[in-house]
């Protein structure tokens, strides 16, 4: 049997997301769900220095690039869900960037498919991190690491 | 043509977006690349190190040898950092 094709809810926003709410909206009113896993990922203050990030995103091919990514993700495992939620604007340390939510019959389909979601969203998703010094002074981009391209292709073997 | 700037790039050229007139001969992401160095030194500081640019044509991520004709909106930006 064929699984029924779902659609990914993606959200690019300012606002915060309470994580226990989009848990909930997955598997609502379902009784064929047995697994949901989800990512948070959260601004940290590198050791006191941060005061803040800023995301900048690429309006329109931020959400377009994050369907894609969820998309693939829908097709290579059966998923019964997928929401994914990225923040843009200023974020103080403790606050929440992104959340990406998955639901399967099965945990290792769950897993797995927030984790490569996760790896895409990191260096395929157009969204960049400025970074508020706590101190005041100017503050550097972040930059992208080596180690995130090297995740994705992981994937492809 | 409409190029759009963001991160580093942006704040380096100094405006989010503009219209241009292309050069007839431009062919490729690279060719606009080159191009664009030459229009004063802050699109030479924003674009010196072309191989770090990364492009997307009608908000679809593109290697630089890709063809731009056709193009309606082509963006430059640093690598990108989500999640």
């Amino acid at each position: 049997m064929s699984m029924p094709a779902i659609t990914p809810h993606i959200r690019i926003q300012t606002a915060d997301f309470d994580v226990g709410e989009e848990i909930a909206g997955l598997s609502r009113g379902r009784k064929d769900i047995g697994a949901v896993v989800t990512f948070t990922g959260l601004c940290r203050d590198e050791a006191g220095k941060l005061s803040a990030l800023e995301l900048e995103h690429y309006p329109g091919m931020a959400e377009a690039a994050i369907q894609r990514i969820a998309g693939e993700a829908c097709a290579r495992w059966p998923l019964q869900g997928v929401t994914v939620i990225h923040r843009y604007g200023r974020i103080e340390p403790g606050g929440n960037i992104v959340l990406v939510a998955t639901a399967s019959t099965h945990r290792q389909a769950a897993f797995e498919a927030a984790a490569f979601i996760m790896d895409f969203l990191k260096s395929r998703a157009p969204f960049w991190k400025k970074e508020h010094r706590a101190d005041g002074s100017q503050g550097d981009w972040v930059e992208a690491r080596e180690t995130d391209e090297a995740a994705l292709s992981a994937w492809s073997k | 043509m409409k190029l759009i700037y963001f991160a580093w790039v942006r704040e380096r050229i100094g405006k989010a977006e503009e219209v241009v007139d292309l050069p007839a001969g431009l062919e490729t992401v690279s060719d606009l690349l080159g191009w664009l160095r030459e229009r004063g030194e802050e699109y030479e500081n924003a674009l010196q190190h072309p191989e770090v640019i990364r492009v997307a044509i009608n908000q679809e991520h593109v290697a630089h040898g890709e063809k731009i004709a056709g193009a309606s909106e082509i963006a430059l930006f640093p690598p990108m950092t989500g999640g």
